[in-house]
Order: C-alpha cells, then structure tokens, then sequence
C-alpha cells in the first residue's frame, strides 16, 4: 500500500512537469508567433498616417446625432439620453410643433452636447428608443476656446422623421 | 580569412618586437582592459535595443523606431541622458556602501569574463579550473545587489535584496549540478578542453536526453540567476517599484542596468561553451562539403550568433510568462529543478561511464 501511495504521488509529479512543460511551451509558440508574423502589429503611427489611419469598429470619438439625406433625425424628444447620462453632457430642451389640424406636438428644439463633459461612456447610446444617436470616429477634439465644446448637435432646420414615434 | 586570433598575434609580434617584454605585457594587459570595457558598452547599447525590439514585437508593438534606422541610437541616447544627469543619494543612506555597490556589481561582470573563449585562441585567461571559477564569481554578484539593498535604506530595496540572496543561494545549486553533468562528459574543467571536446558534434547533441534536460535546467536556473523575469523577484516593478536599485538614479543606474545586461551575456556564454560547442562550427558526421563550408565561417561569428540565439530564447521567456510568486519560486526550485537535476546528473554519469553518447 505504501508503495502504491508513493508510485501515485511520482505519477502526479511527472505529470505536474509535463503539465507545466507543456503550457509554457504553449505560452512560447503563442509569442513566436507574433515575432515571426509582423502583419499582427496593431500600433497606428499617428500623425505619420493621419490619412489612412484605422481605427476600431468600436471606437468612440463624441456623440452625434444621425441625419438622413432630408435633413431628418429620429430624435422624439423623450429624454432618455439625458437621464441615463451620469454627468450631465446632454440637455434636451424641447418644444411643441403645432400641426395644420391643430394638434401639439413635441420635438425638440436644441439638443445641446457637453463635448467637455463626456466620458464616451456610451450610456446615452445605449437608452435611445429610436437609435437617433451614435458614437462617431472623430478624435481631433482640441481647441483654444473651452465655449466651442458645447455642441448643438440638430442641423438647423432638421425635423422628426416621419414614423418615429 | 578574418579572425581575432589573427589580430592578437599581430599586437602581440609588434609589441615584443619594439618594447621589452615587460613593457608589452603591461601595454597588453592595458588593451584587454579597454577591450573588456568597450565590449561591455557596445553589449550594453545593442542587447537593450534588442531587447525593446523583442519585446515590442512579442506584444503586436513596434518599439523604438524614430531615432536612427529602426530606432538603433534610441539607447545611446538614453545612456547619453543617465551620463549627464544627477546622481542623488539619499540622506540616510550608508554613503560609502552606497556608491560601492554598482562597481561591485561590474567588477564580478568583468571578472567572469576572463575565462570565456570568444574565438578560436581567443580567450583572456585559460584557467583549467574554468568552469569552478565561473560558477564561484557569478555567486558573488548578490553580493554588490545586498550591498545596494542594505546601503539605500529603503524597505523596497532591502525587500528586494532579500529576495534576490534566496533566489540566487537556490538556484546556484541547479545551476551548478546541470554545468557539472557536462563537466561528467568532458573530464575537465578549462573551458578550452570543454570546447575542443565538442569538436565532432555539440554535447547537446552527443549527450541527446541528459544533455538536454541539463540545458532545460540550466536556462531556468541561469534566468532566475540574473534575476529577469519570470524570475524579477528583486525588481518586481509592481510590488517593489524597481527593488534592490529604486534608490539609485543617474550613472550609477546606468550601472546596474547595464551589469543585467551583461550577466545575460555572460550566462548565455556560458551556456553556448558547455552546450553548444562556443566557437566550434556545426559539424555533420561525413559531410565533408557542409563540414568545409561551416569552417569558412569565422569562429567569433559562430560564438556570438549562438550566444545572441541563446539571449533572444531568455528574452523569449521574459516576454511570455507571467512572474512567479516568491513561494512558488523557492518550490519550482527545491522541489522540482534541483530533485530533477540530481537524478540527471546521475543518469549522466551513467552515460558517461557506459560510453553511450555518440
């Protein structure tokens, strides 16, 4: 019995080593093969390729609101975006369009964005009902005037799609 | 055909022919030591570039690439900066032991360079006990780091030279056993007579399975030696900012970053001597047109191409395992290299004794 307990316990060890030998040499192949395969470099050399710079699917720049060819968003107005903000960069301020029929109906009138204020968390495009608006790739944000990053970000003009609701 | 042997041999005929012989052998004991001083610049300068070079492409990065083709003068511009900047010493520190441990640290560099064989001939200091010599002033080096970690009176430092004293006594031990199993197969410690023994194939070859368990063993326990990562216990740049030298800045810096470098040349050195046959070209058994070709290839380019491979493979490991924790350090150690590696040197002598390597 003893020695069965003992002839386990070498087995473990020598498996232990194998184990060990085997996923390091794992680890190594996985390196290897990025040092051998240079097209798997990721870095973008800014400035140098500013014209044929990728940026990922993902990335997220600053909010902007989607026109269409007819000068038309699908922003309704309801404030969502406004309230899943964390730090107040979205000010909804809204009015009522008025119909030939008569009848009231809101729309909004500014929809001011606090460029200074994002964080590109993403939350405003997550809450929209009506997927009015999105994260563009656009990163070269500096300026020397801290007025120019309060945004309005409905064309002038613009108006709800029909259908939107 | 170029060789350093060549090279030497001409000093030395024009030295003896103008001056006394005294006066010769002082001039060229002069010219070793600017030749050892200028060789531990250029390695310095080229193995961290090469080693931001690997790195950067190991992590699907570019690395240095503004200053110089393929940014080549990045690291003559870095040591260019710590030369002209400021060598504080901090005021509690012990002032004396302060400033001595980074020569410390070069000066057993410098030492364990006398008995390597760069070329055919082309050695400092042929010393028939070697090997013995090699594997005693490399342990000394923890020395110069409990020296740095001790003097600069810092928790992190002295944390660090801890560490590295316990990871440097156990890995001696691994080390050692798997360069005497090589010692087993040549019957001598010269690294000369080592060298010359490989003059039909490499002992990694000859040797076949001990052999390469024993240079397995000896490449972990030699990284672990020169404290890199995944054996940076002393650094740890997480837990310990950068240990034993956190305190140290400017030159004296330059110092011990440039002393890593070096101990990682001088292992892989070592490494390529017992293992791979140091300047001895690859040699195949009958083939004597490959064999003729081989031997046109300058020696010092066979020396410093394997030791350059055995270097990048060290370079490979820090850039691909994660460090271990001190415990698991001091178990990969005690509980498996060194069982490991004494069962290997007796499987060695086995072969040795039975004559069945080739």
């Amino acid at each position: 019995m003893a020695f069965l307990t003992r002839l386990m316990f070498l087995t473990d060890y020598i498996k232990d080593v194998y184990g060990a030998v085997r996923s390091l040499l794992k680890g190594m192949r996985m390196t290897g093969y990025y040092f051998t395969h240079h097209k798997e470099i990721i870095t973008e050399q800014y400035p140098d390729n500013r014209d044929t710079l990728k940026l990922a699917e993902r990335f997220r720049g600053e909010v902007v609101l989607k026109h269409d060819e007819n000068n038309e968003h699908a922003c309704t107005g309801c404030s969502a975006c406004e309230i899943a903000c964390p730090n107040g960069t979205i000010k909804i301020i809204n009015k009522f369009d008025v119909s030939p029929e008569g009848k009231k109906k809101k729309a909004i009138d500014t929809f001011v964005y606090h460029l200074e204020l994002c964080t590109m968390c993403n939350l405003c495009i997550e809450a929209c009902p009506t997927d009015a608006i999105k994260m563009a790739q656009t990163f070269e944000h500096s300026v020397y005037d801290r007025s120019k990053l309060t945004k309005k970000l409905n064309r002038d003009g613009s108006k709800l799609r029909e259908g939107v609701e | 055909m170029f060789s350093l042997e060549g090279i030497t041999g001409m000093i030395h005929e024009w030295l003896n022919n103008h001056f006394s012989p005294a006066m010769a052998m002082l001039t060229e004991f002069v010219l070793v030591g600017i030749a050892a001083i200028a060789l531990f610049a250029l390695l310095g300068l080229s193995l961290v570039w090469m080693e931001r070079k690997v790195a950067a492409v190991m992590q699907i990065r570019l690395g240095p690439n503004r200053l110089g083709p393929k940014g080549i003068f990045q690291t003559t511009a870095d040591t260019l900066k710590l030369i002209m900047k400021e060598g504080l010493v901090p005021d509690g520190a012990d002032h004396f032991i302060f400033n001595l441990a980074p020569f410390v640290v070069m000066i057993v560099a410098m030492l364990i360079l006398a008995p390597i064989a760069f070329a055919k001939n082309f050695q400092i200091w042929d010393i028939n006990i070697g090997v013995l010599y090699l594997s005693a002033i490399s342990s000394l080096s923890v020395i110069g780091i409990f020296m740095a970690g001790w003097a600069s009176n810092n928790k992190y430092s002295l944390l660090g030279a801890m560490r590295s004293g316990a990871q440097i006594v156990s890995y001696e031990l691994s080390a050692g056993l798997s360069v005497l199993s090589i010692v087993v197969m040549t019957g001598s410690l010269s690294i000369k007579d080592i060298i010359l023994s490989q003059q039909n194939g490499w002992w990694i070859f000859k040797a076949h399975i001990p052999a390469l368990i024993s240079f397995v063993i000896f490449i972990i326990a030699v990284t672990a030696e020169t404290n890199r990562a995944p054996f940076d216990m002393a650094e740890a740049e997480s837990e310990l900012t950068a240990g034993f030298h956190t305190e140290y800045s400017g030159m004296r810096f330059a110092l011990f970053f440039l002393a890593e470098y070096i101990n990682i040349f001088i292992v892989c050195a070592i490494g390529t001597t017992l293992f791979f046959g140091g300047w001895m070209p690859l040699h195949i058994n009958n083939w004597q047109g490959f064999n003729h070709i081989m031997d046109y290839i300058p020696s010092s380019v066979w020396f410093f191409g394997k030791t350059i491979g055995l270097i990048f493979l060290i370079m490979w490991f820090r850039w691909t395992f994660p460090r271990l924790r001190i415990d698991q350090l001091l178990n990969l150690e005690w509980k498996y290299l060194l069982p490991i590696s004494m069962f290997n040197l007796l499987l060695m002598t086995i072969v040795a004794i039975m004559g069945w390597h080739f």
